[in-house]
């Protein structure tokens, strides 16, 4: 948006240098260490430390989990999302307050919390477990936790397009004729779709990076629930730096691959949008 | 804006809808907030009152405090700057900037932590000049305020830009035309107008700065009563099989959620009753 300005406001040189200056001294130059480290390494070293047995089977565990994660996510993201804006019942704005407590609330005390609760003498553990399902100490458990730490980001991002939709549409739609499922494929559907994508691509990446949340009720068996950060911590604790920063610079790179990633589609589709209206 | 009346009567599916919603909030949230006290105020209100009191758990207080004070201090002022210069000029790079500034939002903590490691560690760049001057970051108090600095730095500048945005900005270039300077706009007109977006950011970058577990466990090094946070008291605790004590840790941490969670109602609650505009939860409007 370019508006014609004519009394400029003062402060563009002292603000740009200051914040330049903060985000290279916070931001740039850690990551820039953690870069120039990880390719000090060389190519075939750098391969054998990030790519070996036990650290894929910690990718695979992390990006797995964080994908089983963001699903039950989008599940109960929109539910939510759904039933905080289109009904009212007491306790909505309690429900709607709660959906902001998994940001808020330290990961740790999370973490024991879960464990405390899906143990075999937690609160819910208990029942689950004698029905097969056994949520600590398994993939599923890392996957609860990653949906616990990310839930608010669908729900936080299709809210606010549900309640701005006009429901005129959707009432003319039903007194057509039309059945409420045909209307919300038809009508909703395509006003949350891209809202729910953006919601569950933050969850995923926000599940990638878990760590305090998940590494009590995870177990950490080596090639069964250990993830990414749990290794990464422990070649650290050996003093094995290179192994570390190997593992580190993959963890990164992934998440800004995936943050531009998810930049570019949003702009992409602001720009369809905006050409098909 | 439009209010949607509510339909009085709910049919059977939205009543099934509601029951599952509250249901899986209840599963995933609610039970998990309720353990933290019921765990924690199993043996009753002495043992508790004990673990609180315990030299470990103060310092561990003491600490967390100190470091989080220092950081929303830091992060506050960085914000403030940032969003002056992201809602009132354009730029080349001005998206670039942005997206750099919410980069640790999205990037493992543990990722970062490993890189300031790699910056103040014995191994790091400055690792060997800080040793030759006896100056100690890693697993000390400053590494922890750094890490919690830039864990916690794209809190306050994400609540106040959407707000800043959405107000505009006539009346800062109507004081500028008048003869205010820099500092009397700042000061007299926006952030009068952005407090309550403000006040929040500030709430949620402290929650945070409390809560910070990932991060600051690679950097602390963990020293019990000189370099351990609370969250780091918790884990302890927790892997000393005194779960009694990690809980009652974590009530603290649970309080300062609980509280912010509170005073973002009530800032809601104040808004929604003296504007007609509606409320997101990302960008909080204030008042008009």
């Amino acid at each position: 948006m370019i508006r014609n300005r004519k009394p400029t406001l003062p402060g563009f040189k002292l603000t740009l240098g200051l914040t330049i200056l903060f985000v290279s001294l916070v931001i740039l130059f850690p990551l820039s260490a953690l870069t120039v480290k990880a390719s000090s390494l060389g190519f075939k070293d750098f391969l054998s430390l990030a790519f070996n047995a036990r650290t894929l089977s910690s990718y695979y565990v992390t990006f797995g989990c964080a994908f089983g994660a963001m699903l039950i996510d989008l599940v109960f993201g929109l539910l939510l999302a759904w039933i905080l804006t289109r009904y009212s019942f007491p306790g909505k704005n309690l429900l709607d307050i709660a959906m902001d407590l998994p940001f808020t609330l330290p990961t740790a005390v999370a973490g024991i919390s879960l464990a405390a609760v899906f143990g075999a003498h937690g609160w819910l553990g208990q029942w689950l477990e004698p029905l097969g399902i056994k949520v600590a100490y398994t993939p599923l458990g890392v996957t609860l936790a990653m949906a616990f730490v990310s839930l608010p980001f669908v729900v936080r991002t299709v809210q606010p397009v549900l309640q701005e939709l006009d429901r005129e549409v959707e009432e003319a739609a039903t007194t057509l004729g039309g059945s409420p499922i045909v209307n919300f494929w038809k009508i909703i559907f395509p006003e949350i779709r891209s809202p729910a994508l953006v919601g569950a691509s933050l969850a995923y990446i926000r599940g990638l990076g878990e760590f305090g949340a998940v590494i009590y009720i995870a177990g950490n068996l080596p090639f069964h629930t250990e993830i990414t950060s749990l290794l990464i911590y422990i070649r650290l604790d050996e003093h094995d730096y290179p192994s570390a920063a190997a593992i580190a610079m993959v963890m990164l790179a992934v998440s800004l691959v995936l943050l531009l990633a998810l930049q570019a589609a949003h702009a992409y589709s602001q720009r369809y949008l905006e050409k098909s209206a | 804006m439009k209010r949607h009346d509510t339909t009085p009567t709910l049919g059977i599916s939205a009543r099934l809808l509601i029951g599952a919603g509250i249901a899986a909030s209840l599963f995933l949230i609610g039970i998990p907030l309720i353990t933290i006290f019921s765990a924690a105020f199993k043996e009753g209100w002495q043992v508790y009152w004990k673990n609180i009191s315990q030299p470990d758990t103060l310092a561990a207080i003491r600490l967390t405090v100190f470091a989080a004070l220092v950081s929303v201090l830091v992060n506050t002022v960085f914000g403030v700057i940032a969003a002056w210069l992201l809602a009132h000029f354009r730029f080349p790079g001005r998206k670039l900037l942005l997206s750099l500034i919410e980069l640790p939002l999205s990037m493992p903590s543990i990722v970062a932590g490993t890189a300031y490691l790699f910056i103040y560690g014995a191994q790091g760049w400055l690792g060997p000049w800080l040793m030759e001057h006896h100056l100690k970051i890693m697993f000390a108090v400053p590494g922890i305020i750094l890490i919690t600095v830039f864990v916690t730095c794209p809190f306050v500048i994400r609540e106040i830009l959407p707000v800043m945005e959405s107000q505009g900005q006539d009346e800062e270039d109507a004081a500028h035309t008048l003869g205010a300077n820099g500092w009397q706009i700042l000061l007299r007109i926006t952030l009068p107008k952005i407090r309550w977006g403000l006040f929040y950011g500030i709430m949620l970058c402290n929650a945070r700065a409390f809560g910070e577990f990932g991060a600051v466990s690679v950097v602390s090094g963990a020293i019990r009563g000189e370099t351990s946070t609370l969250t780091l008291q918790v884990d302890q605790l927790y892997h000393d099989y005194n779960s009694t004590g990690a809980f009652a840790s974590a009530t603290l941490l649970a309080l300062i959620t609980i509280v912010t969670l509170m005073i973002k109602l009530s800032i809601e609650h104040s808004s929604t009753a003296k504007s007609s505009d509606s409320i997101t939860s990302s960008s909080m409007a204030a008042e008009s």
